[in-house]
């Protein structure tokens, strides 16, 4: 196969999830405004104190971003699977790897990145400061598609099950953990004047470990979930 | 003398294996359980620093040690089972679960119970700690994921992937003492030599060994009753003495 057919296909999928999501919005919102509420919940849970809020923000909003996602993983391989669209698409000659890569870029898209333009304006919901906000929005960005490659698997192996959401996160949870660690750790080091450099790079370097693995995983798992 | 490995890949020939294995294992294992706790409570010196307290790593120590290990024999056996098709491989996994999560929590419930009067805390936010508490997240995970899938074939398939997804957790923890230099105190025992009393090293390296032979005598029981029933409806199982 050619190279250009490989990234044809790979922008194909993408557009079709994305008109997919467009069409269904309130699913698209629903994630969102989950994400909103819970994190609006925790002045209210531990008051409004302003200096224990802003030590508390980083983590806040790392956890429920990870919930957040959660929610929508759910949906990643459902419908097409419901609808047997799913299994026409491992039936072609593409591939499935490809294919899968699609559709995280497409959930990444619709889940992690409203998630990312979200969390400045709560940020200062919590008074953050400028340097950090920054800081938090690049872990983002570095941050959230690894949830999405990684819950793929996840929902590639529940694909179909009873009780699969609460499944679901227990087998992605744990896997996301590093995640967390060094996304609140970069925000947390600025906050104390450290760089945030090395926890950055770490992240980046989850992120690209979870390019090169996590479509591969999840096209076994999508294969041993259909047969 | 060549011995034909293969033969006891197969369940029906592993089975009867198995059972003579397990009394010799789980012997060997009370004997060794015996004199490991007997030289760890009644021989080793009191530690000059720790007081009597230190004496929980004779049980701390060998479990968080097979917690992990058992974890990457788990992934081990959950691969062979993928790539091979191997049917006792992955019910060497499913039998291996269980025990593997015993020992996390033995692992991490003990150490609370040294943290206390060691840290002035139950629990605290280490490295160490937090890493081990996902493991003990990863075996439940992987039970949990064998337990609602009904076809045994696909629960087995789905799990073993998750199996080894998970193991990149094992050596995180191995290395966290080194890695990250929290409140977990480093290895004693090093390749290259420890400075415990001689006393110590004997009764935690004798628990170890009965916390292994424990091990394979419950997973090899374990696996037995596995082996029954998904063979249930074959005829080499209806005409066991024990089914009959």
């Amino acid at each position: 196969m050619k190279k250009s057919t490989m990234f044809d296909l790979l922008l194909l999928v993408v557009r079709r999830d994305l008109i997919l999501a467009m069409r269904r919005r309130a699913d698209v919102l629903t994630t969102l405004i989950f994400f909103v509420m819970v994190v609006s919940l925790f002045p209210l849970g531990v008051g409004p104190e302003m200096g224990m809020l802003r030590k508390m923000a980083p983590g806040v909003l790392w956890v429920a971003a990870l919930l957040a996602s959660m929610l929508s993983l759910g949906r990643l391989f459902s419908a097409d699977y419901l609808d047997g669209t799913l299994e026409q698409m491992m039936l072609a000659p593409q591939s499935l790897s490809m294919l899968v890569l699609g559709k995280m870029a497409a959930h990444w898209m619709v889940s992690g990145l409203p998630l990312v333009l979200m969390a400045p304006v709560l940020g200062v919901q919590f008074d953050m400061s400028a340097q950090a906000l920054g800081v938090l929005i690049l872990g983002l960005l570095l941050g959230t598609p690894i949830l999405s490659m990684v819950g793929a698997i996840g929902a590639a192996l529940t694909l179909g099950l009873r009780g699969g959401g609460v499944l679901l996160s227990l087998l992605v949870l744990p896997l996301c953990i590093p995640v967390l660690i060094f996304g609140t750790g970069a925000v947390e080091a600025v906050s104390t004047g450290l760089t945030a450099a090395p926890h950055l790079s770490l992240l980046g370097a989850l992120l690209v470990l979870a390019l090169a693995f996590t479509p591969w995983v999840t096209a076994q798992a999508l294969r041993i979930s259909m047969e | 003398m060549a011995i034909n490995w293969f033969k006891y890949s197969a369940p029906t020939t592993f089975y009867g294996l198995a059972g003579k294995m397990i009394p010799w294992f789980a012997f060997s294992a009370a004997i060794l359980f015996a004199i490991g706790l007997y030289i760890g409570f009644y021989v080793a010196p009191t530690d000059y620093q720790q007081g009597e307290f230190y004496r929980i790593i004779f049980i701390h120590v060998p479990s968080s040690i097979l917690s992990m290990f058992l974890y990457l024999i788990m992934a081990g056996y959950a691969a062979l089972g993928l790539i091979f098709n191997t049917r006792l491989s992955s019910m060497m996994a499913t039998a291996i679960a269980p025990t593997g999560a015993l020992f996390a929590f033995i692992s991490l419930w003990t150490g609370a119970l040294w943290g206390k009067p060691m840290w002035g805390a139950w629990w605290v936010w280490d490295a160490r700690l937090t890493s081990e508490l996902i493991l003990l997240f990863l075996y439940l995970g992987f039970i949990a994921l064998h337990a609602s899938i009904d076809d045994p074939r696909r629960a087995d398939r789905a799990s073993a992937l998750l199996a080894i997804v998970g193991s990149v957790n094992v050596p995180i923890i191995y290395f966290s003492v080194k890695w990250w230099n929290t409140l977990h105190q480093g290895s004693t025992i090093k390749f290259t030599g420890t400075t415990m009393h001689i006393a110590m090293q004997q009764a935690m390296f004798i628990m170890l060994a009965a916390c292994w032979l424990y091990a394979i005598a419950v997973v090899l029981a374990r696996v037995r009753s596995i082996i029954l029933e998904r063979e249930r409806h074959t005829k080499w199982v209806t005409e066991l003495p024990e089914v009959k």
